[in-house]
């Protein structure tokens, strides 16, 4: 066991995997001598050498694209993608190709892939360096969306990724990439694609979120005398509906928290799979605490425009007081 | 049967003033009259000094925590001082992040690129009439928008022309390509300026080009294609009155690579030491623009260290003003974050911004206590 940050987390899952399946490369910008921007990457060009651990042209598209060559060709490539705001170049590739080969092919042509991205805001990072796109990847019907919240997760849910059959987005909350540590076995160790974690349990109140925005919800929580269950789904797509299901049926109140803006955010499919889920035991509307449906403001008002500890405090009296 | 030749070409280099001070009168000062006259000279010299200044204070500003990441320009100032100078004042410049010295020369007020690194959207607010675009963060995707603002200017005969700049990194992304094809296919007057400064973050030049020159990407898409020393502003101020003539009288577009250093790190979030050289950055610091001109001005005897220790001192009190200026602006407003949404914001931002929040028990939001101390006491249904 080591005290490890989520960076160090996500750096030694890596260093696992590519030291257990030679087909397990990496590929993106400055991943190699310089180990990334944030560092998740360090080492691992020394340590595996260049072909291995690839600094590619500018390019996202190249990045990803080239990855799903390499995927159809039995390697497990993991490419980086630098900011969630750099995913545009890529987004025809992730969805026009890596999320249908399987199906359009019929199995013949499968992208075992892993694209890990940054993502978030609150780290006063330039314009496109912090919004949080997940929804778009969670619609596109192919694709599997996963985004851990603590170090112990990220470890076990990148390695799950990296093993999976289809193609997987990793969104690395930048904001806690260094914020907390915690005990990460050295062992390797899974945790399931698809399995929310309960991160406290409680009756009255059931609070879904992921992210980063699990530490809001965690110091709203702590700052309010009700007794909340938070739930962090870890796995964007595919829901985990059941351990939602399982928390509302007893406490009859939600509050769904991301960072991304509310219209056509996930909360939205939360919402709507709590009312055919759990309808005859609501006791009030799900609520949804949110970013805006603005751009994502430049850093001086970033944190107005977070859904932070405060705004997610008035959502539970609110829901509470229904 | 020997083959046929199908295409050859060439890539012509530029260099006007060298490193070691010898000045190319052919190419500088064709039939005795210099490309770029005397007094002009001074001025442009001036403005590097304000504009290296303006980096050394910026970057100041970011270690003490009062400014948030801050791309460095130091050394690559003469490249687009050198473009902006030999365009119009309404030719459009879309620049990426590395521009300060020709947006500042077309006029830009200095505090509007700190108000941007300081995380504030009024820095893109770029005043009525300056035809400049907002740095561009998301690399290679302004080109387009060159090949579209040259575009409409041959739309209307207005004979202006728009000059996009942008990395070396950046010619590996598709959005270039597209530009340039689009650029050299519809016959539209825009000038490409790649600075190529050796580095995209920690990835040299080599991962993005193979070939021996990135000029020879504009002769892929079928357009006049140049490489200049980009520390030497004749040379660079020579290639763009080419380019810019070509572009005003036949829509055609060029390609320029100017081959510059970046001096510092990538931007202050980055380390350079962990992926490059000391003896390569020490070698480039020799071949510093600034020093070059200098030294020709000296011995034109148009500059002397007293003239340096005035145009130093003018450039810290421009600075000075700026930061001033960028700093006692009035902080944002929380609704800032919607009023530029829309010409008409839709009623649901209407509400978010009213209530600042995102969640609002359905039917009767209006009712909703503003904090979370005042409960709401609400009628069963
Ligand atoms: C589309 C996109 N991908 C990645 C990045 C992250 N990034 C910022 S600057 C940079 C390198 C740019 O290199 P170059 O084009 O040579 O310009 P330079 O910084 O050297 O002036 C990268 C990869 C970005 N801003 N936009
Ligand atoms: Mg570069």
């Amino acid at each position: 066991m080591a005290n490890l940050t989520l960076v160090q987390a996500i750096n030694l899952a890596l260093i696992q995997e590519m030291e257990d399946d030679d087909r397990v490369i990496i590929l993106g910008e400055d991943v190699g001598p310089n180990g990334g921007v944030f560092r998740v990457t360090e080492g691992l060009h020394q340590r595996f050498g260049s072909d291995r651990v690839v600094d590619t042209p500018l390019a996202e598209s190249g990045i990803i694209g080239s990855a799903i060559g390499l995927a159809m060709a039995g390697l497990r490539p993991i490419p980086e993608i630098q900011f969630e705001g750099f995913l545009g170049p890529a987004f025809d590739q992730i969805c026009t190709h890596a999320a249908r080969m399987r199906t359009r092919t019929r199995g013949a042509l499968t992208v075992p892939l892993t694209i890990r991205v940054p993502v978030g805001g609150g780290i006063h990072a330039p314009e496109l360096h912090s919004d949080s796109p997940e929804s778009f990847y969670a619609h596109q019907p192919g694709l599997k969306v996963v985004m851990p919240a603590s170090p112990y997760d990220a470890k076990g849910l990148l390695i799950s990724a990296i093993r999976d059959p289809d193609p997987v987005i990793y969104f690395e909350p930048k904001r806690i990439y260094r914020a907390f540590r915690e005990e990460v076995p050295e062992d390797e160790y899974t945790i399931p694609i698809g399995k929310a974690r309960v991160v406290s349990e409680g009756d009255d109140i059931t609070i879904v979120s992921w992210g980063a925005s699990v530490v809001q919800c965690m110091k709203a929580i702590e700052a309010s005398d009700r007794s909340i269950e938070l739930i962090d789904l870890r796995t964007i797509y595919p829901l985990d509906i059941e351990t939602i299901e399982a928390s509302v049926k007893k406490t009859g109140r939600v509050v769904v928290v991301h960072e991304a803006p509310l219209t056509a955010g996930f909360g939205a499919e939360i919402a709507a799979r709590v009312m055919e889920h759990c309808f005859l035991y609501l006791e009030a509307p799900v609520q949804r605490v949110t970013g805006f449906d603005t751009i994502m403001p430049y850093y001086k008002l970033e944190l107005e425009y977070l859904p932070e500890a405060e705004r997610i405090a008035t959502a539970i009296d609110h829901v509470a007081a229904y | 049967m020997p083959l046929k030749k199908a295409f050859t070409t060439t890539i012509d280099n530029v260099s006007i003033l060298d490193e070691h001070g010898s000045f190319d009168a052919k190419l500088g000062a064709p039939g005795g009259k210099p490309i770029i006259p005397d007094d002009d000279l001074v001025k442009l010299y001036e403005h590097m000094c304000l504009c290296r200044k303006y980096d050394e204070v910026a970057f100041k500003l970011q270690r003490s925590g009062r400014m948030g990441t801050y791309p460095e320009n130091r050394g690559q100032e003469a490249t687009s001082l050198g473009a902006a100078y030999a365009l119009n004042g309404d030719d459009w410049l879309v620049p990426c992040y590395r521009e300060n010295a020709g947006l500042f020369w077309r006029g830009l007020p200095l505090e509007f690129v700190l108000l941007h690194w300081m995380g504030d959207e009024r820095g893109n607010a770029i005043p009525e009439g300056m035809c400049i675009t907002p740095l561009a963060i998301p690399i290679g995707t302004q080109m387009l928008h060159a090949t579209g603002l040259a575009w409409a200017s041959k739309y209307r005969n207005e004979k202006r022309l728009a000059c996009t700049f942008f990395g070396d990194g950046a010619t590996s992304e598709g959005d270039f390509h597209e530009a340039a094809n689009f650029a050299a296919n519809l016959d539209i007057p825009v000038i490409f300026f790649c600075q190529n400064n050796g580095w995209a973050i920690s990835v040299p030049t080599k991962i993005q080009c193979s070939a021996p020159t990135i000029a020879q990407r504009g002769i892929a898409y079928g357009m006049d294609s140049i490489q200049c020393d980009g520390n030497d502003i004749f040379a660079v101020v020579y290639c763009m009155k080419e380019a810019a003539k070509r572009a005003r009288e036949n829509n055609r577009p060029t390609f320029i690579e100017a081959v510059t250093y970046r001096l510092g790190d990538h931007t202050t979030a980055d380390d350079a030491r962990r992926y490059r050289d000391a003896k390569e950055v020490e070698k480039w610091n020799n071949r510093d623009p600034m020093i070059r001109l200098r030294n020709y001005l000296v011995q034109r005897k148009l500059w002397d260290d007293a003239k340096q220790e005035a145009a130093v001192a003018r450039a810290k009190e421009a600075v000075t003003a700026a930061v001033k200026r960028a700093e006692e602006i009035a902080s944002p407003k929380t609704a800032d974050i919607f009023n530029s949404m829309y010409a008409e914001l839709p009623d649901d931002l209407v509400i978010q911004r009213e209530t600042m929040m995102t969640h609002s028990l359905g039917q009767h939001p209006e009712e909703l206590p503003p904090t979370s101390t005042q409960q709401r006491t609400h009628q069963q249904a």
